[in-house]
């Protein structure tokens, strides 16, 4: 187990940085002779470099070192081939040893085995098909509440964030009482006549679970453009001959893109990396990447934060990446979210 | 608005005394890490009225997840109670320290052949404190024929109805023993092949569980379970249609034991707690919460028949002879455990 | 006929979601232990949840949390909003990048990050890094709500405040945050709701003796809910419902 401690040095890095904070901070209050506005932000400077920026750096930090601390790409190869790690702690006499057995990797079950990858793009596809399916949803229903002679829609709009206010957690576990064998639907079902089904425990149900759980994220943003949209645009299409649907093709949707892109972020990322929506729904039978993350660090014998530390970075290096390529289609990110 | 502020003030001042309240008190405490529903919580009513400390709660559902949490909290426990083989990885790991069994006189009740286990062959570092097996719990309305082996959890006529157990060592364990090797095999080969007989057991598993497991089978919800021996007799209790089976191929055999982190902060009275466990009027009152075997023989006696004449608790030395305990496993044939299992749970 | 198709639709998708929450606060009122079935009506659950100890043991810490959370980032985020919005063009375009990152990042890899942070420095993790973490998360949304008020107001009138004689302190207590206090009660409120209802990151940065309401409820997930923690929930659910209408109501009054 790697001893967590900290380096002599990493106290002395520690005061240096501080104290050269402060200097900084005092030379900007006399060059500006007074307390210009910008010092304000002194504060989440400082807290924004010690909760934010340094714990990443750990987490980089970890992935590419080996419980020892030297620098090592091993972490970054398990993620390729989840049977490196075991290959490298066995090391090549054991395995020479092995060959001379004629036992080949295979045999032993140490060939190149894709398992990380594998629940990688499993979760991409989970996220992927639920981001859809709350759009497909989800746009309807805000277009539908956002129309100006439905005077219910502010209202309904409210009802979409109500349930947002229950926890989570529990929200799931009363879903997933709804679909137990002997739950509620099954009873429904079983009445109508088609039957008890197996509703629990497979990848159906936590797809339910994480449509369930982020809907409203993506309701919300599409409403709020819909709503702010000028509705005298869409009007004025109309006087000029266009009929609903071409208005809705080339006025409406356009203009609802930022809505749809905020709502797209908002979901798929929570959609990409939970692990409590598949631990509940799933039975223990279904592993998305945030479990396999929460896995590396707290349920096992072995030591493998640094390899956990690897997966951590890869998830948020490709959850940056696809936040940059959504920003290309949203640069002012007028979508605005929940604000 | 002021009003409002000066509300939220008071509010605030009077909430964020509460924890502190608990942090701060002059109250004696032990800090407990145990498994889900191992202890008859009226024990610690009479632990806490006749010594004034209060039992500190804390749960966790299998040694692995265990063994990281004592690791990366240190002081956070006082009292764990870990499986033998982990007890032999937490000594070698200095993350024990040794008991001042002076404060435990009741140490003398237990059975002779448990004092001196060999996971702890000088008995420093730990005290027993249940006992049971690996078997398979199943309903016989639901399965018409004797069940006497592994091989069960492969048929697949119980499609769905089989409920898996989220443990790495004992599920390996057991397809490792359906192929006749040990459950505490260092040779890849045979680890491989358990982990193919699991891969093609995952469409049948309705679920891979630990806790959830009893009240499942218990309301009926599936027909075969993996499960430990107090657990299925909880659930049999509750469902007479539910039998218990430690199959013929061989199983695992275990015993819980109390041991002290090495940095744990309140060290006699996790000793006194120990003590206190060792009584026989509670070991008996545990023992008939849980439905575990004791390793104490004083409260076998209080037990008396209904402890002696239960096969389940209190198995024949055929069953026994046919059990095998865990072993710690070296890191480099761990690796293979974990990776193994990982594929498993990975299988879809 | 389109009329009732779309009430239809959104009708359903509301069920959808409330189903489970109708379920719940059912559950919570059945006599019985079962969640499957029915065994009277009765009000034991919510006697027996105050006499529970963890459930109100995680209430005060999820209160206190969500509270002091929501002071601390809101005094922190307000400040910063402040600076920030008076930084020159590339100082603040890498400060609001900054400030981006928590709320980008995954949920997991914040709390698995804070998580080696404690670890690492030998912090004892508990009541104070959870408070720690939840801060951290918070303020970026106060910055984004205080933000757009900013904008809205006089660039220089902190300036001529302190030409005129005022001190800092007393400008910006006297001059900027009258302005901009919609959007601090805003980022307030959302910092409270967001630490009230989080999991994961309070998961990988407290100790299993200091529990919040979320961290409790996974914990007893694989043991089955018990009923007590319906009730709580129900009873939460109104007073936020209720909340909201006084607000609601208040703030119509206000614009009247």
């Amino acid at each position: 187990m790697t001893n967590f401690k900290v380096p002599v040095w990493g106290y002395w890095l520690m005061g240096i940085g501080l104290a050269a904070f402060i200097g900084l901070l005092i030379a900007y209050i006399r060059k500006n002779r007074g307390f210009r506005r910008p010092i304000f932000a002194s504060p989440y400077v400082l807290w924004i470099i010690v909760f934010t920026v340094i714990p990443c750096l750990l987490v980089a930090y970890f992935s590419f070192t080996d419980p020892q601390g030297n620098f090592t790409l091993d972490n970054f190869k398990t993620f390729w081939d989840s049977n490196y790690a075991t290959r490298q702690s066995l090391g090549p006499d054991a395995l020479k040893m092995y060959e001379d057995m004629g036992l080949s990797l295979e045999d032993l079950g140490l060939g190149r085995s894709s398992i990380n990858i594998n629940t990688l793009v499993f979760s991409l596809w989970m996220a992927f098909l639920c981001t859809a399916i709350c759009l497909l949803l989800g746009y309807p229903a805000a277009h539908i509440m956002a129309d100006r002679e439905f005077r219910l829609g502010p209202t309904l709009v409210i009802l979409f964030v109500v349930p947002m206010w229950m926890n989570f957690l529990l929200r799931t576990i009363a879903l997933m009482s709804l679909m137990e064998d002997s739950g509620l639907i099954n009873s429904i079902l079983e009445w109508v006549g088609i039957g008890r089904q197996k509703l629990l425990n497979n990848t159906a149900a936590v797809q339910v679970g994480m449509i369930y759980n982020f809907l409203p994220f993506m309701v919300f943003p599409i409403y709020n453009v819909l709503n702010k949209m000028d509705y005298k645009l869409s009007e004025a299409a109309m006087d000029l001959g266009c009929d609903k649907w071409h208005v809705f093709y080339k006025v409406t949707l356009p203009l609802s893109v930022p809505g749809v892109v905020s709502g797209i972020t908002m979901v798929f990322m929570p959609a990409v990396t939970t692990f409590y929506i598949s631990r509940l729904l799933g039975g223990g039978k279904i592993q998305l990447f945030g479990d396999l993350i929460e896995s590396k660090f707290l349920s096992t014998s072995l030591n493998e934060w640094n390899v956990g530390s690897a997966l951590s970075l890869i998830m948020m290096i490709l959850i940056l990446l696809s936040l940059g390529l959504l920003n290309k289609v949203d640069p002012e990110g007028e979508g605005g979210g929940m604000v | 608005m002021k009003k409002l502020v000066s509300l939220l003030a008071v509010l605030v001042l009077g909430l964020s005394m509460l924890p502190m309240q608990n942090a701060f008190a002059a109250q004696e405490v032990v800090n407990l890490y145990n498994w889900y529903d191992y202890m008859d919580e009226t024990v610690f009513d009479l632990f806490e009225q006749e010594t004034g400390i209060h039992v500190n709660k804390m749960y966790f559902t299998n040694n692995e997840d265990m063994m990281v949490q004592v690791r990366v909290s240190p002081g956070a426990y006082d009292l764990v109670i870990p499986s033998d083989y982990c007890v032999e990885r937490m000594i070698a790991e200095g993350m024990i320290q040794e008991i001042n069994f002076d404060n435990i006189p009741n140490f003398a009740n237990v059975i002779p052949a448990l004092q001196t286990p060999d996971y702890d062959p000088d008995h420093k570092y730990c005290v027993p404190f249940m006992w049971g097996t690996l078997g398979i719990l199943y309903d016989t309305t639901k399965v018409e024929e004797e069940v006497d082996s592994w091989s069960i959890l492969w048929d697949e006529k119980y499609a769905d109805e089989i409920i898996m157990l989220d443990s790495i060592r004992d599920t390996m364990g057991l397809a490792l023993k359906l192929l006749g090797y040990s459950m505490n095999s260092l040779d890849p080969q045979e680890l491989k092949a358990a982990m193919d007989q699991l891969i093609a057991q995952k469409p049948l598993a309705k679920a891979y569980y630990v806790d959830e497991t009893k009240d499942k089978m218990a309301a009926g919800d599936a027909a075969i379970a993996v499960m430990w021996s107090g657990d299925a007799l909880y659930a049999m209790e509750l469902n007479e249609n539910l039998k218990y089976v430690v199959p013929m191929e061989g199983s695992n055999i275990w015993i819980d034991t109390m041991v002290i982190p090495a940095t744990a902060k309140n060290k006699e009275n996790a000793e006194k707690l120990i003590d206190f466990l060792c009584r026989p009027d509670i070991a008996k009152m545990n023992c008939e919460y849980i439905w575990y075997s004791s390793p104490n023989a004083a409260a076998i006696e209080l037990m008396g028949e209904d402890y002696t004449e239960n096969a389940t608790i209190n198995p024949s030395q055929e069953v026994i002879d046919r059990c095998e305990f865990f072993h710690d496993i070296p890191d480099y044939i761990m690796t293979f455990y974990t990776n193994f299992w990982q594929q498993v749970k990975n299988a879809r | 006929m389109m009329k009732f198709i779309k009430r239809f639709y959104l009708g359903l998708i509301l069920a959808f979601l409330y189903i489970p929450i109708v379920v719940l606060i059912v559950q919570s009122f059945n006599a019985g232990k079962s969640r499957a079935k029915w065994e009277g009506f009765s009000f034991r659950w919510y006697g027996e949840l105050f006499h529970d100890p963890n459930i109100m043991n995680a209430l005060v810490i999820t209160l206190a949390i969500a509270l002091l959370a929501a002071i601390f980032s809101t005094i922190i985020g307000t400040l910063a909003a402040i600076g920030i919005h008076a930084m020159k063009k590339r100082p603040q375009h890498l400060m609001l990048t900054l400030n981006n990152i928590p709320m980008t990042m995954p949920d997991i890899v914040t709390g698995i990050s804070l998580m080696l942070l404690f670890i690492f420095t030998q912090v004892e993790r508990g009541f104070v890094t959870m408070l720690l973490a939840h801060i951290t998360f918070d303020v970026p949304y106060v910055i984004l709500s205080v933000m757009p008020k900013l904008k809205q107001m006089n660039k220089h009138s902190y300036e001529a405040a302190l030409d005129l004689g005022a001190t800092p302190v007393y400008a910006l207590t006297h001059v900027i945050l009258p302005e901009v206090m919609p959007g601090v009660i805003t980022g307030a409120m959302l910092a409270f709701t967001l630490s009230l209802d989080d999991f994961t990151i309070s998961y990988f940065t407290t100790n299993p003796l200091v529990q919040n309401l979320s961290t409790l409820i996974y914990s007893q997930a694989r043991k089955g809910i018990k009923p007590t923690m319906n009730a709580l929930s129900a009873l939460m659910f109104v007073a936020l419902l209720a909340l909201l209408l006084v607000v609601n109501k208040r703030s119509a009054k206000e614009e009247a």
